[in-house]
């Protein structure tokens, strides 16, 4: 057992996502406090480690890992772990890091704490800190010894903390046969084009399960109109079917960063804040004064959208005259 | 075709939570718990495969507060059969325990299929489709939001961030984590469950004893710190409308 940090990074399209510099810096912060290295594993593409803030990289490039494949990303870091087993291993919670954990931690009988926001070192021993029940509550604990596989979400380290400008020293790792796979990658479906890029708009309408029914898109997709912008939405409006994918706001859909971002009967959950806390002007409508959504919004009115929504919509339209 | 859906009850997060004394757990006293949501859509994507072909769908849940309720409410959805594992205390095992606790569960069903909600909000040593899938030996695709059955084939639609989905053959057995179903999870009326209650048999199955390494020790429970919260603005709609007007052309976007 060493007392390395290992980081694994994902990666998408040639581009290395954020949560893994999150990743970076909280094995950093880790690190430092028990001595020891931050080690970044790339799967796939050794050119990635540009720009890590790490000590070292073990890089692991083959046709299959050339895009993510639970089977062979479990295979690799089986392979990376039986040489030698770091005192952490960091992946995001996401649709890679938690599944790629949670195999890897049954296969090799390794403990795992997902969700944390922070982890901070006591002497010899790392704590943790994971956000739980959506955000509303927060959990400290010891990260369990000699090793933990650990899934970080954002929050809690900057991404910029994670970048370098330079890249750490390569090391090629283990490659273990990566033939008959049990899982296949098919093909890609790209995000509907022809639709609306919710990435470019300087506003933003969000609507969410408080809306209640369909109609109500159409008075947010009025207003969204007189403002120069486009309506977005929560996981339950897309998942009803009342928007398409394309307007997804958060974690499984896109990161938004309008001007203006108005949320309609959205409660403000981790995984729809991670794709819009970086908006300019926050302003939340909603009947909960408790709701989450106001802690990261400037202005809120707690108020029936079906209410407000009419009015509102007239009051912009008389202003625009 | 057997397909297993594995299903649990989470807090409401509308209600107001409370942590208990010892600050090591929440205080069930008022919890008010839900059927975690993708659970939900787990269920109705076995209900539709299900319509689609000859597939079993079981329903599985380990015994605590509210499963009844759960299990018969998916049999009057259409599940052929609701089993509840018993013997343990299902309110306060960790996931790693779960997993240990359905592996041998889901051999004995023969399933060929086991769905399980993506993820649940309360959990803190990772999610039970994957730990089980890693106890079971058997491939596993997470954040799935669309499955097609066709011969000895799988396919499946894996979400990424960004919008990105990917499809992906996967040889069965395997474990899926659902994120959505192709279609809203049905309904179905307060009166079709009383019925189905009456004539349904929840199955009973007793688990052995409960390994539950692998999670961290948990040190306490706490609110995060609020930071600056939003400044509400009053007044009825009218009021409340102008001055959202007001913020906007300051804003530049009217
Ligand atoms: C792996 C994973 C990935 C996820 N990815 C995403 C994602 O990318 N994007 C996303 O959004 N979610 C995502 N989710 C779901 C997320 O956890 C929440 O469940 C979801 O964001 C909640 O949506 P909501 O706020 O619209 O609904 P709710 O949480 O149900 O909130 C509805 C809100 O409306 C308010 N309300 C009700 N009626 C009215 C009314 N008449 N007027 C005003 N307000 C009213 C209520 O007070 C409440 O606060 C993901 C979940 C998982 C497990
Ligand atoms: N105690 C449990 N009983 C039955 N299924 C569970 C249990 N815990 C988790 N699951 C399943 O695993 C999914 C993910 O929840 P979690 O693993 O807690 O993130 C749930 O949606 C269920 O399908």
């Amino acid at each position: 057992m060493s007392r390395d940090i290992y980081v694994v990074v994902e990666h998408r399209e040639g581009l290395v996502e954020d949560i893994s510099f999150v990743g970076l810096a909280a094995a950093r912060a880790m690190a430092e406090g028990i001595g020891g290295e931050v080690v970044a594993v790339v799967l796939g593409d050794g050119r990635l480690i540009e720009g890590l803030a790490a000590d070292r990289a073990i890089v692991v490039e083959d046709p299959a890992l050339s895009e993510y494949n639970p089977e062979a990303y479990v295979a690799a870091l089986e392979a990376i772990l039986a040489d030698e087993l770091p005192r952490a291993l960091l992946a995001g919670d996401t649709s890679v890091g938690a599944e790629v954990a949670g195999l890897l931690s049954a296969r090799l009988d390794l403990p795992l704490v997902n969700r944390c926001v922070g982890v901070r070192a006591e002497g010899e021993t790392l704590g943790f800190t994971a956000q739980i029940c959506g955000g509303k509550i927060l959990v400290d604990g010891l990260l369990p010894e000699p090793t933990v596989l650990v899934t970080v979400v954002p929050g809690g380290f900057a991404v910029e903390e994670g970048k370098s400008e330079t890249a750490p020293s390569a090391q090629t790792g283990p490659r273990p046969t990566l033939d008959e796979l049990r899982v296949r990658v098919r093909g890609h479906i790209e995000p509907d084009v022809g639709d609306v890029d919710i990435s470019r708009e300087s506003v933003l309408i969000g609507v969410g399960r408080g809306i209640q029914q369909e109609d109500t898109v159409e008075l947010a997709d009025e207003l969204a109109g007189a403002l120069g912008g486009a309506v977005c939405a929560s996981r339950p409006v897309v998942d009803q079917g009342w928007l398409p994918t394309s307007r997804l706001v958060g974690k499984s859909g896109r990161r938004v960063k309008p001007s203006v971002y108005l949320a309609l009967g959205i409660s403000g959950a981790p995984e729809h804040v991670e794709g819009m806390a970086d908006s300019g002007l926050i302003v939340a409508v909603n009947t909960d004064p408790t709701a989450p959504i106001y802690d990261v919004a400037q202005y809120g009115i707690e108020m029936d959208i079906n209410d407000l929504l009419p009015t509102l919509l007239e009051r912009v339209q008389e202003a625009k005259g | 075709m057997k397909i297993a859906v594995v299903m649990k009850l989470v807090p409401d997060l509308v209600e107001e939570l409370e942590i208990d004394e010892e600050k090591a757990r929440l205080d069930t006293t008022w919890l008010r718990l839900v059927a975690n949501e993708p659970d939900e859509h787990a269920l109705e994507q076995a209900l539709l495969l299900k319509e689609q072909l000859d597939a079993e769908v079981i329903v599985l849940g380990m015994d605590g507060d509210g499963m009844d309720d759960l299990l018969v409410t998916a049999a009057a959805k259409g599940a052929d059969r609701i089993i509840k594992l018993t013997g343990a205390d299902g309110d306060t095992l960790n996931n790693h325990a779960v997993a240990r606790l359905l592996e041998p569960a889901i051999r004995e069903l023969g399933a060929d299929l086991v769905m399980t909600g993506v993820q649940a909000h309360d959990d803190l040593d990772g999610a039970v489709g994957p730990l089980l899938a890693g106890l079971l030996g058997w491939p596993c695709v997470s954040y799935v939001s669309g499955v097609v059955l066709e011969g000895a084939g799988c396919d499946v639609r894996k979400e990424f961030p960004g919008g990105l989905v990917v499809e992906m053959e996967v040889d069965l057995p395997a474990v899926l984590g659902i994120q959505s179903a192709p279609q809203p999870p049905r309904y179905v009326a307060v009166s079709r469950v009383r019925q189905v209650m009456k004539t349904t048999e929840v199955e009973e199955h007793p688990v052995g004893a409960v390994d539950d390494r692998g999670a961290a020790e948990v040190q306490a429970l706490r609110r995060p710190s609020v930071g600056e919260r939003a400044s509400m603005l009053e007044g009825d709609e009218r009021e409340a409308a102008d001055q959202l007007v007001a913020i906007l052309q300051k804003a530049g976007v009217l």
